[in-house]
C-alpha cells in the first residue's frame, strides 16, 4: 500500500522529561519519526517539554512546541495547527497517554484528528489488564493467573486463590512505578495501599508470582497489509522479578530452542493482531519457566519502547523510522532497509554478534533509597556493548557503565555468607557477586540456586573468572593468552593489574604481539549482503572489514550512559557537533555506548563505533582513524575525563586546550586568572587533609561548600555547617577521588546565583545565554530553576555578567563552549565556577535564543571564525524560557528531597512564553507539578523565612486560599491578621496531624523551607507525603514566591501556546 | 584444544580447533544465518555433501535434545561454528552439542572468524572446503579441496532417500506434550523422499493425510498403484539435476495427480515441467528470507535451505507461473500450473527450524486434493 495522500499535517507527541522509565530513548524514536515523515513530505507538528531533545530542535519539525504535554495544552496546539492526525505510538508511555486522554476527552474528534499507528480500542486493550487478560483468552494465550483489586479485601481474595509471593502492578503507570512484591500479608498490605495511590485509576493487578521464571522480549512490527515481522528478541540475564529496564538483557535470546522460540513468535503474532495495534512497533514480555517451557505473556507495550531503541541499535533495524512510515501507509516490503540498500524491511534481523545491555542505577545519589531491584525501575540509565561472544559483550558494557569497574568483582572483601546473600537478593551488585562466588570456589550449581540466573550465562561468567589466574601467569608471556585474554572482554586495564605491569604496558605489548582490536559491522543480515553504513564495534577476530577512509574526519566522544548529571543534553550538543562536521565536509565519527541516543543512530554521524568510553577503546579508534582531532568538550564528564591521557598519548584535541580545563580545576592556577582579570570569588582554598580544611573552614567562615575537584553533576559536593559536618564528609570524600583534593569555599548565602552558556573562536565570544535561577545560591545549578533573559536583575548586572564571561573565555582561549556560573550578592559579582564545555543548559539555551550553540562551536573548533550574530546579543528577547528540573524521588520512598550541591534531578522541562510567570507556569505544569487555583495551603518555614512568608501568605489568603499551619508558623501569621487553621506536627503525636491531612487529599499545595543541616529531618515526612501524594510543593522562598505569582497569572488569564519558529521569527 | 583446520577451494585458509568429531571432512562450504535451530539443520538431509557454518556465534547454547530432530541422525557433512557452548542449558537438554557430534562422527571446527567466512563466501560463492583435525598442512588440504566433485550434477539424493517405503505416523510438536498423536486421516499422500525432513511428514499427518514415504527412485507406475490422493515431492540436497530418473517419474504423474513440492521437490517439479534450474551464488540458507505471495501480496517470514533455483521465465511458457518472489534477491519462490493441480515453493512452511507464517500451504494441498477427489 503506497502512502496515504488524504494526510498533510501531522501532529507528534514526544515524553517530556527525562525521567525513570523514560529516558533518552524517545528522543531517539521521535527523532527519527519527524525525519522520516519530513522525508515523506508531511508537515510535522511537534510538541515535548523536553528542551534538551534533538526533536526539538527548530531545524526539525515544521512547528515546534515546546509546552507541556497535558490535554489542555495539546489541545490548543490542535486547535491551532489543525492537523488531520496524531502519532502517538513514539512518545512513551507519556504520549500515549496524552492521546488517550485527547481522544477520550473528545478532542480528537472535535477537530477531526484521526490516530494513526494505534487506534484508542487497542491502546485500551494493551494497557487495561483486564482487557488485556480477556483478549490473551480469546487467543488462548495464557497469562500467570491474577486478579483485578481495587481494595485491599479484593486483593486478599485474589491472594488466596494465587498464593505467595504476589506481585502487585498499579494500572497506567510508568516504569513501573507503584509495583511490588509481596511476601506475607502485611507485605500485601503495604503493597496495595502503595499500588492504588500511585494508579491513577485506583487499580492494581495481583498476579501469581512468576519470580525466577525466564524472561524474554520480542520487538514486533506490523504494517496495515498485515505483515508481521518480529526484529529482535531479548533475554533477561536476571530472571522474573527484576524490571526488565533494571535487568542485564541480551541480544538475541540464547537459551530457547527454535521449537520454544518460534512458540513465542508465534504468541507475539497472534498478540499484535488481537490487540490490534495497526502499525508500527510494539514490545510484548514473555516469562518462560525453566523446568518445563511453560510460556506465560507478562504485558505488550502497544508502542514504541525502551527496548525498542536497544533492539534497533542491536540490530541496526530501525524501528521508530519504519514504524512512522507504517503509521503514514506504507507496507515493509515498500520500505528499503536503509543498511543492505537493496533489501526490503519486511524482514527479521540476523546478527552476529552478542549484545548487552547492563543498567546504571545512581544510588550513590540517593544514599537512604533501598537498593533492592524489583519490579519497580530505579535504574537512571544504560550500556549497551557488542561482542562476538556473551562474555567479550559482558565485560565491555561491564566497563563503559563507568563506575571504574574494570572486572566482575564487587572490588572489596565479602565472606561466603555475605555473597550468598548478595546472589539472594537481586542488587545492582549481583552480577558482580556471582564474579567473586566463583572466584571464592562457589559451584555454578549453588549460584544459580540463590540466584536463578541461567546455569548459561553464569558458565559464561565463570569461564570469564576462571581465566584471570592464566591472565596474572601467563600473559605477559604468551601471545596467544594475550589473545584469549581480549577476546574473553578483558580490559587493558584488568590484564595488566592481574599481571602485575600498567595499562600501558599491556597496551604496547599488544601492539608488538599483533593482539589489535579488529572492527565488524552491525549490518541487520548477518554479512548476507552488502552492508553500506559504517556502524562498527570492535572485537578480536581475524578480520577488519571497515578500513577508515581518506577523508578528513573528526571523531566526537558521546557522553556513555545516562545518569544524574549527565543525561540527554551532552548527547544533544554531540549530535549537532556531528551534523556540523557534516556541513563542513568533514566525516563526522561518533563514538558512544549509549543505546537510547539520538548520537548511536547509524545515520547521525558517518561512522558509529558503538564502543565504551574508555582510554583504550577510544586509542583503538583513535589510532587507525587518525582523525584531525578529537572532540572531548561536548559529552560531559566522559569524554572530559579522557582529555589529558588522549592527548599525551599524542591525540589532537580539537577547540579549547586540555589546559584550559586544568587552569579552571585548579585552584591556585584559578586563583590567580580571577585576580589577573580583576574579578571576585567566594573566600576558599584547597585541602589535601582534614587538619587542612578545618584550618581554611574556620578561616572563611561556615557554612562553606565543600567538593572534590574535576566533578560534574555536584557528585559529592555538599554544603556543610560546622566541624562535624566536615569531619563526616572529608572522610567520605577520600573514598570519592583519591587523587584529587577537596575545594573549600566560603557559601554565598542568600546570593543570586547566574549561569552564562558562552561560544568563542579564541577571539570573538557570544554570550548565548544569560540564566538567572529561581533558588539562592546552594542549590546546584542543574537542580535549580532558571529563567533566560534574567528576571529580576538589572540590564547594567546583565551586561556585566557577560562582560566577564568574556574576559573569562578569552584569558582561558576557549574555543568551542564555555559555561560560567555567578553568584551576586550585595551587587558584587563571584565567579562561582567556570567550565570551559558543553553544559547541560545548552540546549536549553539554544531552544531559548534560536542559536545552536554546540553547532556554532563546533565550526569554531574547526577553525572557522564564528560569525557576528549581532542579533543574538543585542536584541531585547520577546519572550522568556523558564527551566525546571525533574526529580526521581517518586521511585526512591525513604529518600529526602531537599535539594542542595548535589545533583538529584534527572530531567527537564522548559516553560516558554512573553510572560514570565505564564513561562514559569508552564514550566511547573511540564514538571508535573500543576498548581492549585484554590483550596488550602500548608504552611511551614524556618525561622529565617518567617518574615518573607508573610506578604507570600498574603497573596494567597487574596486569592481565595485557606492557610493551614503547625502552631509556630500560625503564630506568625495570626499575629498579621490571617486565620489560620492549626494542625499538629507528627512529632507532636496528636491526631490528625499534617500528613492526615495530606493523605486526605485536603492540601492542596506545600510551601516547606525546612531548617538546614540535621534539624531539616524533623519535617521529612511532610515532603515525602507531599512527593507520594502528588501534591505540588515548594521548598525555598524563591521557588515558592514565582509559584504563587505563576498562581495569578493562571487564575488571571488563558494559557496560550506558540512555536518555537515563531518566537524565534519575532526576535530576529 | 586440538587444532583444526579449514581450507577452502579457492586456498583461503581458517584455522581454529576441533569440534566433535576429529578427522576429516569435505564438502561444500555454505552459511546459515538462523540464530536458533542448529539441531534441526544438523540432522536436514538436505545438508547432505555441504558443511553448514553457522553466522550466530553462540551455538549449542540448549544443548541437543531427543525431540528436535528432522531425521534419524545428523546429515551435515561438517559443522562450524565461532564457539561451540561447553554447556547445554535447557530443560530438554540430553546431550551437549560436542557430544553429539562425536557421537555421530560429524567432523567440526570452531573459534574461527566466522563472519570472516561468511563474507568470503558471500563475495567469492559457496564452495568445496575441507575440515581437518588431522593434518596440519594447508597445502595438502587444498590439493584435495581442489580434487572435490562439488555438488552439480551430483546424486546427493541416493545418498539419503529411504531404502524402502514406510508409513509416517507422528504428529508436530507441542510444549508439555511432545509430539502429538494427530487427527484421524482423511486423504492418502505418497511423499517421494529425497531426502524428507520430519516436520514435512508431521505436517502433513496434522492436515489429515495419512503419509506413505517411498524411495526416490520409485517409478511412476508404482505410485499410481498406490492410488494416493496426491503426492508430495521433498526437500533434499545438492542438485536437482543429479536425479534425473525422479524428473522422469515427476514428469509422468503430472496433470495425474495433485502434487506439492518443497525445496528440491519445487525443483524437481519446474525441471519436470519442462523448465531450467541454476545455481545460487551462495545461496539461501536461514530464517529470515521474505517471501512475497504474488496472489495475496502479503509477505511471509519463511525458512530456506537451498542452492539451486528454479528460471521462472524458462517455464512461463508451458503452463506454469510464479507464485511467490523472494524480496531480497527476486528469485522465484513458487510455481504452479494453470490448469493442472500442482505446486510448489522452494522454501519451507514446514519451518523446523524458522518461522510458521507459511504452515498455511498444507492445508491448500489438502484442499486441493479434496477438490480433485470430490
Amino acid at each position: 500500500m503506497p502512502k496515504r495522500t488524504d494526510l498533510h499535517r501531522i501532529l507528534i507527541v514526544g515524553s517530556g522529561p527525562i525521567v525513570i522509565g523514560q529516558a533518552c530513548e524517545f528522543d531517539y524514536s521521535g527523532t527519527q519519526a519527524v525525519k522520516a515523515l519530513r522525508e515523506e513530505g508531511f508537515e510535522v507538528v511537534l510538541v515535548n517539554s523536553n528542551p534538551a531533545t534533538i526533536m526539538t530542535d527548530p531545524e526539525l519539525a515544521h512547528r515546534t512546541y515546546v509546552e507541556p504535554l497535558t490535554p489542555e495544552f495539546v489541545a490548543k496546539i490542535i486547535a491551532r495547527e489543525r492537523p488531520q492526525a496524531l502519532l502517538p505510538t513514539l512518545g512513551g508511555q507519556t504520549g500515549l497517554n496524552l492521546a488517550v486522554a485527547l481522544a477520550e476527552d473528545g478532542t480528537l474528534d472535535r477537530f477531526g484528528v484521526e490516530l494513526i499507528g494505534a487506534k484508542l480500542p487497542a491502546i485500551k486493550k494493551a494497557e487495561d489488564r483486564d482487557l488485556f487478560k480477556q483478549a490473551m483468552q480469546r487467543i488462548g494465550i495464557a497469562l500467570p493467573r491474577s486478579g483485578y483489586a481495587r481494595s485491599f479485601d479484593e486483593a486478599r481474595a485474589i491472594v488466596r486463590q494465587i498464593g505467595y509471593p504476589a506481585i502487585i502492578r498499579p494500572s497506567f503507570t510508568l516504569g513501573g512505578t507503584g509495583g511490588s512484591i509481596a511476601y506475607n500479608p502485611e507485605e500485601l498490605e503495604e503493597a496495595i495501599r502503595w499500588g492504588l495511590q500511585m494508579s491513577p485509576v485506583g487499580t492494581v493487578l495481583v498476579e501469581e508470582s512468576v519470580i525466577g521464571w525466564k524472561e524474554f522480549e520480542l520487538e514486533v512490527m506490523r504494517d496495515l497489509a498485515d505483515n508481521v515481522v518480529i526484529i529482535c528478541s531479548i533475554e533477561n540475564v536476571d530472571p522474573m522479578g527484576v524490571h526488565t529496564g533494571d535487568s542485564v538483557t541480551v541480544a538475541p535470546a540464547q537459551t530457547l530452542t527454535d521449537k520454544e522460540y518460534q512458540l513465542m513468535r508465534d504468541a507475539a503474532i497472534a498478540i499484535i493482531r488481537e490487540i490490534g495495534v495497526e502499525t508500527g512497533g510494539s514490545n510484548i514480555q514473555f516469562a518462560v519457566n525453566p523446568e518445563d517451557g511453560r510460556l506465560v505473556v507478562i504485558e505488550m507495550n502497544p508502542r514504541v519502547s525502551r527496548s525498542s531503541a536497544l533492539a534497533s541499535k542491536a540490530t541496526g533495524f530501525p524501528i521508530a523510522k519504519i514504524a512512522a512510515k507504517l503509521a503514514v501507509g506504507y507496507t515493509l516490503d515498500e520500505i528499503r532497509n536503509d543498511i543492505t540498500r537493496e533489501t526490503p524491511a519486511s524482514f527479521e534481523p540476523a546478527i552476529d554478534y552478542c549484545v548487552v545491555k547492563f543498567p546504571r542505577w545512581a544510588f550513590e545519589k540517593f544514599p537512604e533509597a533501598d537498593r533492592t531491584l524489583t519490579t519497580q525501575m530505579k535504574s537512571v540509565g544504560e550500556v549497551m556493548a557488542i561482542g562476538r561472544t556473551f562474555k567479550e559483550a559482558l565485560q565491555k558494557a561491564v566497563r563503559s557503565l563507568e563506575e571504574d569497574r574494570w572486572a566482575l568483582t564487587l572490588g572489596r572483601t565479602a565472606d561466603a555468607d555475605e555473597l550468598r546473600a548478595l546472589l539472594r537478593v537481586p542488587t545492582p551488585e549481583r552480577l558482580f557477586a556471582v564474579g567473586d562466588a566463583y572466584r571464592a570456589g562457589f559451584a555454578t550449581q549453588e549460584i544459580h540456586g540463590l540466584t536463578r540466573i541461567d546455569p548459561w550465562f553464569l558458565e559464561g561468567i565463570r569461564e570469564i573468572v576462571l581465566f584471570e589466574p592464566e591472565i596474572a601467569r601467563a600473559a605477559l608471556a604468551d601471545a596467544d593468552v594475550l589473545r584469549r585474554a581480549k577476546q574473553l572482554g578483558f580490559a587493558d586495564r584488568r590484564i595488566a593489574e592481574l599481571a602485575g605491569t600498567t595499562e600501558g604496558a599491556v597496551r604496547r605489548l599488544r601492539r608488538e604481539r599483533g593482539v589489535v582490536a579488529t572492527f565488524k559491522m552491525v549490518d541487520t543480515c548477518a554479512a548476507e549482503f552488502v552492508a553500506h553504513t559504517p556502524y562498527l564495534y570492535s572485537t578480536y577476530e581475524e578480520e577488519d572489514e571497515a578500513p577508515p577512509t581518506d577523508r578528513p574526519k573528526v571523531v566526537i566522544l558521546g557522553s556513555g550512559p545516562n545518569r544524574i548529571g549527565q543525561g540527554v543534553e551532552f548527547d544533544y550538543c554531540c549530535v549537532h557537533a556531528a551534523f556540523a562536521l557534516r556541513d563542513l565536509g568533514v566525516e563526522a565519527i561518533m563514538v558512544n555506548c549509549n543505546p537510547e541516543t539520538v548520537s548511536t543512530d547509524y545515520d547521525t554521524s558517518d561512522r558509529l563505533y558503538f564502543e565504551p568510553l574508555t582510554l583504550e577503546d577510544v586509542l583503538n579508534i583513535v589510532e587507525r582513524e587518525r582523525p584531525l582531532g578529537v572532540i572531548v568538550q561536548f559529552g560531559g564528564q566522559t569524554p572530559l575525563k579522557l582529555a589529558v591521557p588522549l592527548r599525551e598519548a599524542g591525540v589532537p584535541i580539537l577547540g579549547t586546550p586540555p589546559d584550559a580545563i586544568d587552569r579552571a580545576e585548579d585552584r591556585q592556577r584559578f586563583n590567580e586568572l580571577i585576580t589577573e582579570l580583576g574579578l571576585h570569588q567566594a573566600a576558599g582554598a584547597t585541602a589535601r587533609s582534614l587538619p587542612e580544611a578545618q584550618a581554611i573552614a574556620i578561616g572563611v567562615g561556615y557554612p562553606v561548600l565543600v567538593r572534590p575537584s574535576y566533578v560534574l553533576g555536584g557528585r559529592a559536593m555538599r554544603l556543610v555547617y560546622d566541624d562535624e559536618d566536615l569531619r563526616e564528609y572529608m572522610r567520605e570524600a577520600v573514598l570519592v577521588s583519591p587523587e584529587h583534593p577537596v575545594l573549600i569555599d566560603k557559601f554565598l548565602e542568600d546570593a543570586i546565583e547566574i549561569d552564562v552558556d558562552a561560544v568563542a573562536d579564541g577571539e570573538r565570544v557570544i554570550v548565548g545565554g544569560v540564566m538567572e535561577h529561581i533558588e539562592k545560591a546552594g542549590v546546584h545549578s542543574g537542580d535549580a530553576a532558571c529563567a533566560l533573559p534574567p528576571y529580576s536583575l538589572g540590564e547594567d548586572q546583565v551586561r556585566e555578567l557577560a562582560a566577564e564571561a568574556r574576559a573569562l573565555a578569552r584569558a582561558l582561549g576557549v574555543v568551542g563552549l564555555i559555561n560560567v556560573q555567578f553568584a551576586i550578592r550585595n551587587e558584587t559579582v563571584y565567579v562561582l565556577e567556570v567550565n570551559p564545555r558543553a553544559s547541560r543548559t545548552v540546549p536549553f539555551v539554544s531552544k531559548a535564543i534560536g542559536l545552536p550553540l554546540a553547532k556554532v562551536a563546533t565550526a569554531a573548533m574547526l577553525g572557522q571564525p564564528i560569525a557576528p550574530h549581532g542579533w543574538i546579543e543585542e536584541r531585547e528577547l520577546a519572550h522568556i524560557a523558564v527551566k525546571e528540573s525533574v526529580f526521581p524521588f517518586i521511585k526512591f520512598p525513604g529518600v529526602d528531597i531537599v535539594l542542595g550541591p548535589e545533583m538529584k534531578s534527572t530531567g527537564e522541562v522548559m516553560g516558554i512564553d512573553r510572560d514570565f510567570r505564564k513561562a514559569y507556569l508552564k514550566a511547573q505544569i511540564a514538571a508535573d507539578s500543576a498548581l492549585p487555583t484554590s483550596g488550602k495551603v500548608f504552611v511551614s518555614v524556618k525561622n529565617r523565612d518567617k518574615r518573607l512568608v508573610m506578604t507570600l501568605a498574603k497573596r494567597l489568603v487574596e486569592m481565595g486560599f485557606a492557610l493551614v499551619a503547625t502552631a509556630g508558623t500560625a503564630r506568625v501569621l495570626e499575629r498579621h491578621g490571617m486565620s489560620v487553621e492549626l494542625i499538629h506536627k507528627v512529632a507532636e503525636g496528636y491526631r490528625p496531624n499534617v500528613i492526615d491531612l495530606m493523605k486526605r487529599g485536603e492540601i492542596a499545595l506545600v510551601l516547606n523551607t525546612p531548617e538546614d543541616g540535621r534539624a531539616r529531618k524533623d519535617s521529612y515526612m511532610i515532603r515525602s507525603t507531599a512527593v507520594t501524594q502528588h501534591i505540588p510543593y515548594y521548598l525555598t522562598m524563591d521557588g515558592a514566591q514565582t509559584a504563587i505569582g505563576a498562581i495569578e497569572a493562571l487564575l488571571k488569564g488563558e494559557q496560550h501556546v506558540l512555536s518555537l519558529q515563531e518566537y524565534h521569527d519575532a526576535g530576529r | 584444544m586440538t587444532p583444526a583446520i579449514l581450507v577452502l577451494r579457492d586456498g583461503r585458509v581458517f584455522r581454529g580447533g576441533a569440534l566433535g568429531a576429529l578427522g576429516e571432512a569435505s564438502g561444500e562450504v555454505i552459511f546459515n544465518t538462523a540464530m536458533s535451530g542448529y539441531q534441526e539443520i544438523l540432522t536436514d538431509p538436505s545438508y547432505r555433501g555441504q558443511i553448514v557454518m553457522m553466522t550466530y556465534p553462540l551455538i549449542g547454547n540448549y544443548g541437543v535434545n531427543l525431540e528436535d530432530v528432522e531425521s534419524r541422525r545428523p546429515w551435515v557433512n561438517g559443522f562450524i561454528v565461532k564457539e561451540a557452548s561447553p554447556i547445554a542449558s535447557n530443560f530438554r537438554a540430553s546431550t551437549s552439542l560436542h557430544d553429539y557430534l562425536r557421537t555421530h562422527g560429524i567432523v567440526g571446527l570452531q573459534g574461527i572468524d566466522t563472519r570472516a567466512l561468511t563474507r568470503h563466501l558471500r563475495d567469492h560463492g559457496a564452495q568445496d572446503g575441507i575440515i581437518s583435525s588431522v593434518e596440519a598442512d594447508p597445502a595438502r588440504l587444498l590439493e584435495r579441496a581442489r580434487a572435490l566433485p562439488g555438488l552439480v550434477g551430483r546424486d546427493l539424493v541416493a545418498e539419503v532417500t529411504t531404502e524402502a517405503p514406510f508409513a509416517w505416523q507422528e504428529g508436530s510438536w507441542e510444549l508439555a506434550r511432545g509430539y502429538v498423536p494427530p487427527p484421524a486421516p482423511h486423504l492418502r499422500v505418497v511423499a517421494y523422499d529425497c531426502g524428507v525432513k520430519l516436520n514435512i511428514l508431521r505436517q502433513l499427518r496434522m492436515a489429515g493425510c495419512e503419509v506413505t514415504v517411498v524411495p526416490a527412485a520409485t517409478s511412476a507406475a508404482e505410485i499410481l498403484e498406490r492410488r494416493p490422493d496426491g503426492l508430495f515431492l521433498s526437500n533434499g540436497p545438492g542438485d536437482p539435476e543429479g536425479v534425473p530418473y525422479l524428473i522422469a517419474s515427476v514428469r509422468e504423474l503430472l496433470g495425474r495427480l495433485p502434487i506439492f513440492g518443497i525445496c528440491l521437490g519445487h525443483q524437481i517439479l519446474g525441471l519436470a515441467g519442462g523448465g531450467r534450474t541454476y545455481k545460487l551464488p551462495f545461496g539461501h540458507h536461514g530464517a529470515n528470507h521474505p517471501v512475497k505471495d504474488l496472489a495475496t501480496g502479503k509477505v511471509e517470514i519463511t525458512a530456506q535451505n537451498h542452492g539451486f533455483a528454479v528460471d521462472p521465465d524458462s517455464v512461463g511458457a508451458r503452463g506454469w507461473e510464479p507464485t511467490h518472489v523472494n524480496l531480497n534477491d527476486g528469485t522465484c519462490e513458487g510455481l504452479r500450473h494453470r490448469e493442472w493441480p500442482a505446486f510448489s515453493v522452494q522454501y519451507h512452511p514446514e519451518a523446523s527450524p524458522g518461522p510458521h507464517d507459511a504452515n498455511h500451504l498444507f492445508h491448500r494441498f489438502t484442499e486441493l486434493m479434496a477438490r480433485k477427489g470430490g
